[in-house]
């Protein structure tokens, strides 16, 4: 019985509403009292059901709601004949429910589109035969056949077959990749054109995706520190006010106001303003790629006034460029020998000049010695090859004539990393690798200040020169070269003692204890899994620009919650003043004020999902 | 010891979490410090011990507060 009127809600709502205005027009328009006191008296009665049996439920758990305090209210006005502001409390209570449903959902939308964008089926492979199963029930190992025009159900590698998959959902890419045997491919992802027999590797929750829904989950219910102290003021408050209105009551056997005190008792708009800022900020922030890790996450950010950056991978596009030759022999023999010795190299500096180097000649390698930190010594053809920086040619002896010493004085002038290449003992070329900035980062960096950033900061393993370079050309503050991955650390503690809160950026792979020592972590991995674990805030698709973003957006989330607060914090204070000060307050006007501060707290929490950053 | 998710019908007033809370609190088998009703997911994740109450007895805890439960995932 209870559950079936608590389900008729909306329809009690409407009823009531046509209750109360056929009271009032019969007063006003025909000067009927008694259809008035009917009508009115009805809709009390009619609404105040649901509303008294979900106080009955919450007395039932030993929890004093604000249904228990309208009931009292609605019930109270009714015994003393006041059949209107019975009526109208009741309808405004069941009415602002509904409002703030309404919102509410529509505030939670960005990152409910999130979660529904999750698998839910799969085609098994169960004896020869692709059956359709709840994405659940694959277990890693399993084959599942992928269509086009599905979503990809589970993370894995591709074991037959080949297609387009759309993998914006995961990197913010939006153009298809090409997916063939062998290649990997991730749950939540869509299969333009094409069909995949996929084996899976992880599933259900474990998968990517559902490691990044489960993130955002968690964060939109993290509780701040402010965010608790709420919680724990209004379990009080509540209580305290029933207190309160019983006392005036029988103080001043003002029935009326006691009554009115009552319908100000639930900190409504205070409780619900965090909460609401906060999941409107994170689902944009999900909506465009960064995830933070939880509204505490968003206050610390907004704080920051300290960025640091990793330079290679971060600010650099992380594959260093050949950008300056000096040849002092005949080019193809040299480049064919230098070729040979490359080619078994994982280093970036000898990708660098065989990508320069392209096709060619390649000679038989007789022997090969990595001197560490040096480069490369090596026999090659019968000659003596040996490729590296400016310390190795001096442990072999190797002469360093005038020209070549300008040319790597202009080199270094101009930021660029040195490999010279010695064949036979003789100094026979120099290379100058560059990392190119990444496109966009310095208008990137300016969008940072602008919002307050005070300082820019770039850490590198690279030389002096080489950053100095880099920080000219962005316009960052201070720049620091030849750090170790424990240095780069050390130098975030001693930014932070000196009061700093320090955001840094790295690749999230090697930069794990600055990270984590930092107020704010950021890797710039995308969605793999080393970024989201290791970071506070997660840049979707290590796309640079998102950085400003996530700047401007946790700083626009702190000033819409503290405005949230304001506002319920000062209806509060109108309210009392009100009460006190006048007759003006009724039950009723009170109710309504209440209801308005809460959908006052939710539309301006929606305006977060609307943000976008001025150019 | 079982780790439920009980997925919810959205909830809107700030009043419902901490009737839900308190009343799967009150459940005997159910491990208070393990409960958390999260708001914006309209979610209850909570531990249990199978031998002392069943998800059966939790979700009508909650479905008679007037809560509709709309789907539930238990785990060990």
């Amino acid at each position: 019985m209870q559950r079936f009127i608590l389900k008729r809600k909306n329809q009690i709502i409407l009823i009531d509403l046509a209750l109360i205005i056929t009271g009032f027009v019969g007063k006003l328009g025909f000067q009927n009292e008694a259809i008035f006191n009917w009508a009115l008296g009805a809709a009390s009665v009619l609404g105040i059901l649901p509303i008294a049996i979900q106080a009955f439920q919450s007395l039932k758990v030993k929890v004093v709601s604000i249904d228990v305090l309208v009931t009292i209210a609605v019930v109270g006005a009714f015994i003393i004949k006041n059949y209107e502001e019975a009526a109208i409390v009741a309808f405004l209570f069941l009415f602002g429910a509904f409002l703030e449903r309404r919102t509410l959902t529509k505030t939670r939308s960005a990152i409910k589109e999130l979660t529904e964008m999750a698998p839910e089926t799969a085609l098994k492979l169960i004896d020869g035969e692709f059956e359709k199963v709840d994405v659940d029930e694959v277990c890693p190992g399993d084959v599942v056949l992928v269509k086009t025009g599905a979503k990809v159900p589970v993370d894995g590698h591709v074991q037959a077959g080949e297609g387009f998959v759309n993998e914006s959902s995961i990197t913010g890419e939006a153009m298809p990749v090409e997916k063939s045997a062998g290649s990997k491919v991730y749950a939540g992802t869509f299969l333009e054109n094409g069909t995949l027999w996929v084996v899976a590797e992880k599933v259900g929750e474990d998968t990517t995706f559902g490691r990044i829904i489960e993130l955002v989950e968690e964060a939109q219910d993290s509780k701040s520190a402010a965010e608790r102290f709420i919680d724990k003021f209004a379990k009080f408050y509540t209580p305290a006010v029933l207190v309160l209105a019983a006392l005036v009551g029988l103080i001043t056997l003002d029935v009326p106001l006691a009554i009115t005190i009552l319908v100000l008792g639930c900190p409504g708009a205070l409780v619900i303003g965090v909460p609401v800022s906060n999941v409107a900020g994170i689902g944009n922030g999900a909506r465009n790629g960064v995830l933070f890790k939880g509204s505490e996450v968003m206050n610390s950010l907004s704080k920051v006034d300290t960025f640091v950056f990793d330079k290679t991978g971060t600010l650099t596009v992380g594959k260093p460029e050949v950008v300056d030759v000096e040849f002092y022999d005949e080019k193809d023999s040299v480049l064919s020998h230098l070729a040979s010795v490359e080619s078994e190299s994982d280093h970036p500096l000898a990708q660098a000049i065989l990508k320069y180097i392209g096709e060619g000649k390649r000679q038989p390698v007789e022997s090969r010695e990595v001197v560490k930190g040096e480069g490369i010594v090596a026999k090659v053809g019968g000659k003596d090859v040996a490729v590296g920086n400016v310390s190795l040619m001096k442990r072999e002896g190797i002469l360093i004539f005038e020209k070549a010493l300008e040319d790597i004085k202009n080199f270094e002038k101009k930021g660029d990393s040195l490999v010279l290449v010695a064949v036979s003992r003789e100094l026979k070329a120099l290379f100058g690798i560059r990392d190119q900035i990444r496109p966009g980062v310095k208008e990137d960096l300016e969008r940072l200040k602008k919002l307050g950033a005070e300082n820019l900061i770039v850490l590198s393993g690279d030389n002096q020169g080489t950053v100095d370079l880099v920080a000219k050309e962005l316009g960052l503050s201070e720049a620091e070269g030849n750090m170790l991955p424990e240095d780069k650390a050390e130098y975030i503690k001693e930014l932070r003692g000196k009061g700093h809160v320090v955001a840094f950026v790295g690749d999230g792979v090697n930069d794990s204890p600055s990270l984590a020592l930092a107020d704010i972590g950021i890797a710039m991995g995308g969605g793999t899994d080393v970024a989201i674990a290791t970071s506070d805030v997660v840049l979707m698709n290590s796309d640079f620009k998102r950085l400003p973003y996530a700047f401007g957006i946790a700083k626009a989330t702190v000033r819409n919650m503290r405005e949230n607060i304001f506002i319920a914090v000062g209806v509060v204070i109108v309210l009392l003043t009100g009460l006190l000060s006048g007759d003006w307050l009724t039950m009723s006007i009170g109710m309504l004020v209440h209801e308005a501060s809460i959908l006052a707290v939710i539309l301006n929490g929606m305006r977060l999902l609307g943000f976008k950053l001025r150019k | 010891m079982k780790k439920a998710t009980i997925q919810l019908e959205d909830l809107v007033c700030p009043s419902c979490m901490q009737k839900i809370d308190k009343a799967v609190k009150s459940l005997e088998g159910v491990v208070k410090e393990s409960v958390s009703v999260l708001f914006n997911a309209s979610k209850v994740k909570l531990e249990f011990d199978e031998e002392k109450t069943t998800i059966e007895r939790i979700e009508n805890a909650i479905t008679s507060l007037g809560f509709e439960v709309k789907k539930t995932q238990v785990k060990n």
